[in-house]
């Protein structure tokens, strides 16, 4: 008796959770994902520049120290920036790929919760 | 990040770079090495103590209808879990409670630093490239334990001409060291530029009188922000980790 009032009483409840979930997603899909918030804005901003610093300063430092040692100035500092510029472009694009295919399975599974109902 | 409240220097004279300084509380030395407990060590620990707490008492309980603080602790668990296995897939599970700690490591630190007089060791390069520097290795170690020299290939993007091998293997191996640095540096920026503006506009309330209630509210949205940063940070940090160590077990 009573396990049958608590099965029903859960059994709505997992109803309730479902309606809820449904418009939440709904409500999420409609607001275009992603935007209008600052502090995820900001955080993919800085991470995106600093992507490209690091890869800089490691190729411009490997390239000072590479030269202190051989004695052979500036020549490695060149070579070191222009081989950490190509790092950071390569440190760039791939963060850009990897945001892209992180939305892109966030707005998936927004779509798929949304279609379960 | 004591903000307003901390109004020491006096008549316009605050130093928003202050709350970074690390001091001595117990001064100890090695040999030559000077391995005192400082403020950071205090802080550090009090985030070791906070995040077992949490989790312990979290657990302890157990029962199927949780209590406040199981949830919070499942949530963090959870949290971890559904990203070591999104970006590291099923291999990672045995790195879990290595990225899990990380986790909640810098969590805490960041969101202790948001108490007033409180020091925030995560804004500090020294700590962040430490914590940095060892996941790196880690994860080096792991790759190579797992491929043997086959994760050198890790340098060499499949499918690229052999004639460009000379460019494109410096560029990658210059690419992967400047992991540790990027990681490490944007956890330090972001925290220390978060704590240094609060600082400076709560200095501005102060200096500014009566007319500093408009620094005064912009501080309210701007701690608000701060607290976002602190977690969200903390995520970027492990998320980083995984997608690493992804790169490490899968080798692309």
């Amino acid at each position: 008796m009573v396990d049958d009032q608590l099965d029903k009483r859960l059994k709505d409840l997992g109803k309730r959770v479902k309606s809820a979930q449904a418009k939440r997603a709904e409500q999420t899909g409609a607001s275009g994902g992603g935007r209008g918030k600052p502090a995820e804005g900001m955080a993919v901003g800085v991470r995106i520049t600093v992507e490209m610093i690091a890869g800089l300063a490691v190729g411009v430092c490997i390239g000072l120290y590479a030269d202190k040692q051989l004695g052979t100035a500036p020549w490695l500092l060149i070579l070191g920036f222009l081989l950490g510029a190509g790092a950071s472009f390569a440190n760039v694009l791939r963060t850009a790929r990897e945001l892209d295919a992180r939305q892109a399975r966030e707005r998936q599974a927004a779509i798929d919760r949304a279609s379960d109902e | 990040m004591a903000a307003a409240a901390d109004g020491h220097g006096g008549g316009g004279g605050l130093d928003p770079l202050h709350q970074f300084e690390i001091y001595p509380i117990l001064s100890i030395n090695i040999g030559e090495y000077d391995v005192s407990f400082t403020n950071s060590s205090l802080w550090m620990v009090i985030a070791a103590v906070v995040s077992y707490l949490i989790i312990s008492r979290g657990v302890g309980a157990g029962s199927l209808v949780p209590t406040r603080m199981q949830v919070v602790a499942e949530t963090l668990y959870s949290t971890v879990a559904n990203m070591v296995r999104d970006n590291v897939g099923d291999a990672g599970k045995k790195y879990f409670p290595f990225v899990f700690t990380l986790f909640m490591f810098v969590l805490f630190g960041n969101l202790l630093g948001m108490i007033p007089y409180s020091f925030t060791f995560t804004s500090h390069l020294a700590v962040t490239f430490a914590m940095a520097a060892t996941i790196f290795v880690t994860i080096t170690i792991i790759g190579i334990m797992r491929h043997g020299l086959h994760f050198f290939s890790l340098f060499f993007p499949a499918g690229a001409p052999l004639a460009t091998a000379p460019i494109l293997i410096p560029i990658e191996i210059i690419s992967y060291l400047s992991r540790p640095v990027s990681l490490s540096v944007r956890l330090f920026a972001n925290m220390m530029v978060g704590h240094t503006l609060l600082k400076v506009l709560g200095s501005f309330a102060v200096m500014m009188g009566a007319a500093g209630i408009l620094p005064l509210g912009l501080l309210v949205g701007i701690t608000a922000l701060e607290f976002l940063v602190a977690a969200l940070q903390a995520y970027v940090f492990t998320i980083l980790t995984c997608i690493y160590l992804h790169d490490a077990i899968h080798l692309h």
